[in-house]
């Protein structure tokens, strides 16, 4: 299975097995010969945690792992730094094979490359906020001073500043986690394993804390795989998301492709409760322009479109197709009245402009503000198309209903 | 359990998970040790006899021969710690080791732990039993530091290989549960009589709680945070240092504890080989039937016990605070 020219992303997982027990390679020839993973654990005892597992994740992407309790995400997530062992199978990062790595090369790729962050925090009860941070430092022997600096530094990203010599227990739960993120940061890897890292946070908190993650990760460029088992935590983290069940991976795809066309029953169990909105962007709903002017052009023009289409107003563009503004029908006439000769002239409303890939549950409350039409633009405030008011209330029930939005 | 067709598994697993056939294993070698008593005593009194007592003799014998070197070089070591302590303790003035008690047990312990040990150690002065029990305290705190020299880095390979956890766990059990004076059999055995041989006694006595909570504290370290350990690049030693070990302390502490006060009743027993110290006091009284030197004796041997307790004991408790 030696694919090797064929691309790959930063971390990509061949064909990965882990078997518990004190004989894996026989549990694994029982399972290769169509034993069920159930009869194994019967006869032999072993439990087949992760089965045959393969994904790639791509540079600088955040990679959600969701699955129940028991599915298998720590076990798989560990295999990439092997804090676990797999049993069988290839875990390339930078197309390098971590599974048969030395020790000595496992210890630098630890050290200098993939990092974690812990459900429990896990941090050293015995040591200061900073020297837990520095720890990561100290074992690749850095000087005291320059890693306390930087340390330092990592803390200020993480905004617990003026905490450095606090022990862990007198911080509370999601200032530990900082401190368990800020430890993970401060070796400046290029990976970072996050295992149901805001799990153990009260939901306010971890709201609070996804929200401040992802706004820091804009800023340091890493590639992260995210465990959790809440889907509503992996569909706002994730820009791709893996669903385990059972040790394997039943679907990848985007947040939307996971609520929209869910791979099987279990992944459709799953996401039954998501209102679409959540992940549907508006370039799903978005219409044509019903009618659009250039700003050179009349009210009378204006007025004769709008009939013709049966609008009750019109963007109006410049010459590069970029929004300008909105016309009523009612201002129209007022300044045929007033014989004005140019829509430049009197554009005085704007529309609600909105992203293409913004998802339709956001764009709700933005549209409850205002009375103006919904604009679609893209990044150089091109018009690309329209939101009829209609539309996003279809949007918004869509097929999946209900309020639940957490689980 | 379902008797199918089985992969090929090695011995020792079938042996785990077929208990009849773990059992059948065991009684074969049971039966196997019975026949070869027979072989080489024959049968008396109707049963078999078993010659452990003619092996246990010839194995003593052999061992006395074969490893001189390594007897001769116990009993030097020990023979100059000891001997030294002893004459640097009794060498100072009195006063001098009555500050150095109660600054030790300001500093480890408290106010009250320094006022209570001065008073008894001054106590003991005015029994007449100054010198015994420096010759004690020297004992006890030679049979200390060698059952923590050894204890603490065995306790540390038990508590990292379960392998070596398996050998050593049945041998501390059998050194609990046999009376203390046993092991002044063997002690007598290879080191004659003398002081060596009772530290010697006092050590295989002594330094199973050194191992064994080693052993627990390391053992009892969170496993999430070994894991994290890991995830930075901890070598082995790193790990060992900076988070086993550190966290582990409180256990650790507690170990060395129990390790002196076990000391402390085993010194007693070992003036029985003609160790000296207090405990030659207790063993004289017993022979002369002299309730009042018995009992001065032993109230010292109380108090130093004490004493011994109250500032270890602190140690560890303070070690606990700050890391909890
Ligand atoms: N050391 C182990 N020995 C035996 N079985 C194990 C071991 N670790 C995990 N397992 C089993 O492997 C399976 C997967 O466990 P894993 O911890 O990866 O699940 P998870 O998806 O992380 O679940 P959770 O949400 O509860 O953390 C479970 O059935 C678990 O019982
Ligand atoms: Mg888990």
């Amino acid at each position: 299975m030696s694919d090797n020219k064929s691309p790959r992303g930063k971390i990509s997982c061949r064909n990965v097995w882990k078997i518990f027990g004190p004989d894996p390679q026989s549990a694994l020839s029982l399972i290769k010969d169509g034993m069920t993973k159930e009869k194994v654990l019967e006869e032999t005892g072993h439990v087949i945690a992760v089965r045959d597992v393969s994904f790639d994740v791509n540079e600088g992407e955040v990679f959600v792992i969701m699955g129940l309790s028991g599915s298998g995400k720590s076990t798989i997530v560990r295999c990439l730094n092997r804090l676990i062992e797999p049993t069988k199978g290839q875990i390339l990062v930078d197309d390098i094979d971590l599974a048969t790595m030395d020790e000595d090369a496992l210890r630098e790729a630890r050290r200098h490359k993939i990092s974690m962050v812990f459900q429990h925090f896990a941090l050293f009860p015995h040591r200061t906020v900073l020297d837990n941070v520095a720890y990561g430092l100290e074992v690749q022997g850095m000087h005291k001073a320059e890693r306390r600096k930087k340390a330092m530094d990592v803390l200020d990203l993480v905004g617990l500043k003026g905490w450095e010599t606090n022990y862990p227990h007198e911080l509370s739960g999601g200032m530990q986690q900082r401190v368990g993120l800020a430890r993970a940061l401060a070796v400046d890897p290029e990976i970072l394993l996050m295992d149901e890292a805001f799990s153990a946070l009260d939901p306010l908190i971890r709201r609070q804390m996804q929200d401040e993650f992802l706004n820091l990760i804009t800023e340091v460029h890493k590639t992260i795989v995210f465990i959790t088992h809440d889907l509503s935590e992996a569909l706002k983290m994730g820009e791709r998301i893996a669903i385990m069940k059972d040790g394997e991976i039943v679907q990848v795809g985007t947040p939307e492709e996971i609520v929209v066309v869910p791979a099987d029953e279990y992944v459709e169990e799953f996401v039954r409760d998501v209102p679409r909105s959540k992940v549907v962007p508006v370039r799903n709903i978005m219409k044509e322009p019903a009618v659009t002017l250039y700003s050179w052009q009349g009210p009378k023009v204006a007025l004769m479109e709008m009939k013709q289409n049966n609008a009750n107003y019109a963007f109006i563009l410049d010459p590069g197709r970029r929004l300008r503004g909105v016309v009523t029908a009612d201002e129209a006439k007022q300044a045929i009245k007033e014989g004005v000769a140019r829509l430049s002239k009197m554009v005085k409303g704007n529309a609600l402009q909105i992203g293409p890939d913004q998802p339709i549950e956001e764009v709700i409350p933005l549209a409850a503000t205002t009375d103006n039409p919904v604009a679609v633009v893209d990044e150089d405030e091109r018009l690309i198309g329209e939101v009829p008011r209609t539309e996003l209330l279809i949007g918004m029930t869509g097929e999946g209903n209900n309020n639940g939005g957490d689980k | 359990m379902a008797a199918t067709s089985k992969p090929t598994v090695g011995f020792v697993q079938t042996l785990n998970r077929r208990p009849l056939v773990k059992y059948l294993f065991w009684f074969g070698i049971a039966v196997a040790l019975v026949l070869l008593g027979w072989i080489f005593n024959g049968l008396k009194g109707g049963f078999f006899e078993f010659p452990l007592e003619n092996w246990v003799n010839i194995g003593v014998d052999w061992l006395i021969i074969k490893l001189a070197v390594v007897f001769d070089s116990i009993k030097l070591i020990t023979q100059i710690v000891l001997n030294n302590l002893e004459r640097f303790l009794l060498w100072l003035p009195w006063w001098v080791v009555l500050i150095a008690i109660i600054l030790i047990a300001w500093r480890l312990a408290s106010v009250r732990v320094a006022i209570f040990s001065g008073a008894a150690m001054y106590f003991i002065g005015t029994l007449g039993l100054w010198e015994l029990c420096m010759s004690t305290l020297a004992l006890i705190a030679t049979a200390v530091l060698i059952s923590i020299v050894l204890g603490i880095p065995i306790g540390i390979l038990s508590a990292r290989s379960d392998r070596v956890d398996n050998v050593v766990r049945p041998v501390l059990d059998a050194m609990q549960t046999m009376p203390a004076f046993v092991y002044l059999i063997p002690a007598l055995m290879f080191f004659g009589i003398g002081k060596v041989p009772g530290v010697i006694a006092t050590v295989i006595f002594a330094v199973p709680p050194a191992v064994r909570l080693t052993n627990l504290g390391i053992r009892q370290v969170p496993g999430d945070l070994v894991e994290a350990a890991h995830t930075f690049g901890s070598t082995g030693f790193q790990l060992l240092l900076k988070v086993q070990i550190p966290l582990a302390l409180p256990s650790i502490m507690a170990g060395v504890n129990q390790t002196i006060m076990l000391s402390l009743s085993m010194v007693v027993l070992a003036a029985m080989i003609a160790a000296g110290g207090l405990g030659r006091e207790v063993i004289m009284a017993l022979g002369q039937v002299d309730i009042g030197r018995g009992f001065v004796a032993g109230t010292a041997i109380v108090l130093v016990a004490m004493i011994l307790d109250r500032i270890t004991q602190s140690l560890g408790k303070k070690r606990k605070m700050s890391t909890l």
